[in-house]
């Protein structure tokens, strides 16, 4: 059974429920261009990584989008709203239910499906990154954070480019 | 009822000199684009990158690539020799091979079971001789001068060059080192000379422009310095800059050349360029952790344009190779392949891999020059054929140039190009 430090009993329906509202506050930041809230859902030490399914099948290490702790967050957010010049689009996630993997109350591991869909001003919604996130976590009093999200897409084609985290 | 007249609009009519104006058309008419393929893609000599050595190390190891819009298959033979053949089946046409890597001892085709050898001959096929009945008589088999021989995959000339494979359907084409010439040659030696590489993975972007934008991209030491504010606020490539052009005898590879600064304010080449942040610092210093490879001999960046398929990059301490497939006039696929070398130290690959976040369809770098190339087909397409790009920074002329406020390049290239293409 599940139990969080200070040995207060932490159900797995709990845990579930956790994760699944931290996937859908995470998608709703994300939808709503809020990098403070996106960033605040990491440990400062984190791992944010957008990687192939085909480099990550095969052990290969590059992703289209690796970085490593807040800082290294915070530059990709300055990144996004003052230097990469784009068409600007909207993001709309839609995160299955959470599957934990594991948890021993201190560190829990779990997968989740996602589609993020792209829509232009001026044009129709299309599918953009279709694939899953492969996350551990840190129980802390502040709630769950991820300490690494691995996003692992199938999409063979990134839609030119990719600039917003997803 | 009247039929519509036959549009005569100015398409195909070069009307200016030389090569600094590029007529619209250029990017949009498929009968363009038809003739691009058969002449820069599958003949006149040019040669096609196809892939790193290191993708297919061992005997029977494969990987799907392109020539152009064709399929082909990029195998390692037994003797280790490596092999490039058409993915399409001699029989009936089938792009049969739908693994895009692995290792195979033979390519079957599924229609039929027509099997083939690494080499793209045929092997064998179901029936040949026909199906012998239990009174001795044989219904059907191919006819009894069939010949093999004649039946095998298209097979491509092949040549590697110090880890990198090129093919051509020509198999007239000159020698790799006389396509590549004798100004281009050294710069590709400085990255590729002999040493193994180490596979860091692959990316890959759809792109919708036309597919020579990219080429032009890498010719235009022009935008670096203003388009990408990574490049002039952090010194990886500016106007203040010592740097060259380099470019072979036909005009249609080149290298730029350039050697980083501290970057910072410098009136000539930041005031009023809106892209520079005079006070940006990197709350992670990580992603920009230069450390000098005494191979690099001066330069930091070389940028190498090989035509029409591949650019090679070295950008600071990242390096890879972007092979451009063609798809239609308006898109093109850009497969990035990051590469390290055998001898890196785990940190050095942690650096090659922290730096590739400035490149690929994510880059802090890179993915504006995706979108700027959309922009300029959306551009093209709204105006029509008889619009031109105005490609005169640094005259009209094409020569090497030692310093990037120039477009020569772009000129070199389409005063190729008009030559092939007969325009």
């Amino acid at each position: 059974m599940a139990v969080r430090t200070g040995a207060i009993a932490l159900s797995i329906l709990e845990s579930q429920h956790r994760m699944d509202q931290l996937n859908a506050a995470y998608g709703e930041a994300l939808d709503a261009a809020d990098y403070d809230a996106w960033i605040g859902m990491f440990t400062e030490d984190c791992h944010y990584r957008v990687v192939s399914r085909e480099n990550y099948d095969q052990g290969l290490p590059l992703s289209i989008m690796a970085l490593e702790g807040h800082g290294m967050l915070r530059d990709r957010v300055y990144g996004i709203t003052n230097t990469l010049f784009h068409s600007p689009y909207y993001q709309r996630h839609v995160i299955g239910t959470a599957r934990i993997l594991s948890d021993d109350g201190r560190t829990l591991h779990a997968t989740a499906n996602y589609a993020v869909f792209r829509t232009k001003p001026g044009s129709v919604s299309e599918v953009y990154n279709v694939g899953r996130y492969i996350d551990r976590l840190l129980h802390t009093r502040e709630g769950l954070k991820l300490q690494e999200r691995i996003c692992v897409f199938d999409s063979e084609m990134v839609l030119n480019s990719l600039i917003y985290p997803v | 009822m009247n039929a519509i007249p036959p549009f005569e609009g100015p398409e195909h009519r070069w009307t200016g000199e030389g090569s600094s104006r590029i007529p619209f058309w250029a990017y949009t008419d498929p009968a363009i684009y038809r003739r691009e393929l058969e002449r820069f893609f599958y003949g006149n000599g040019h040669w096609c990158y196809v892939a790193l050595e290191v993708e297919i190390p061992d005997p029977g190891d494969f990987k799907l690539s392109w020539v152009g819009e064709r399929s082909v298959i990029v195998v390692r033979d037994r003797d280790g020799s490596i092999n490039v053949v058409e993915n399409r089946c001699a029989h009936r046409g089938v792009r049969f091979c739908r693994k895009p890597k692995g290792n195979a001892r033979s390519f079957v085709c599924p229609y039929h079971q027509w099997t083939y050898k690494l080499n793209g001959d045929l092997a064998g096929l179901p029936f040949r001789h026909g199906v012998k009945k239990e009174d001795g008589s044989v219904q059907g088999g191919m006819p009894a001068d069939f010949d093999l021989k004649q039946h095998g995959l298209a097979r491509l000339k092949v040549e590697t060059w110090n880890g990198l494979v090129f093919a051509t359907f020509d198999h007239t084409a000159p020698p790799l080192s006389e396509y590549f010439g004798a100004d281009v040659v050294p710069w590709l030696n400085r990255i590729f000379d002999g040493r193994r590489l180490t596979l860091l993975g692959v990316n890959r972007q759809r792109i919708p422009g036309n597919w020579k934008l990219m080429m032009e991209n890498i010719k235009d030491p022009y935008h670096p310095g203003l388009l990408h504010t990574w490049f002039v606020t952090f010194g990886l490539w500016r106007a203040d800059q010592q740097s060259r052009m380099v470019m072979d005898s036909h005009g249609r590879h080149a290298v730029m050349i350039s050697q980083r600064n501290q970057g910072g304010e410098a009136k000539a080449v930041t005031e009023g360029v809106t892209s520079f942040r005079k006070d940006m610092t990197l709350n992670d210093a990580r992603l920009l952790d230069v450390v000098v490879e005494p191979w690099w001999q001066g330069p930091t960046v070389t940028m190498i344009t090989l035509f029409p398929s591949v650019i090679i990059q070295q950008q600071v301490n990242s390096l890879s190779t972007r092979h451009i497939v063609p798809s239609g006039p308006d898109s093109f696929d850009f497969i990035w392949t990051h590469f390290g070398f055998e001898d890196d130290t785990e940190e050095m690959t942690r650096r090659r891999l922290r730096q590739a976040n400035l490149f690929g369809p994510a880059g802090f770098v890179s993915a504006d020059d995706g979108e700027v190339i959309e922009f300029s087909q959306d551009g093209f397409r709204q105006k029509g054929p008889d619009g031109e790009t105005v490609c005169e920074l640094d005259g009209r002329g094409v020569g090497p140039a030692d310093h990037m406020v120039t477009e020569t390049l772009i000129r070199g290239m389409y005063g190729y190009w008009r030559k092939v293409m007969e325009i």
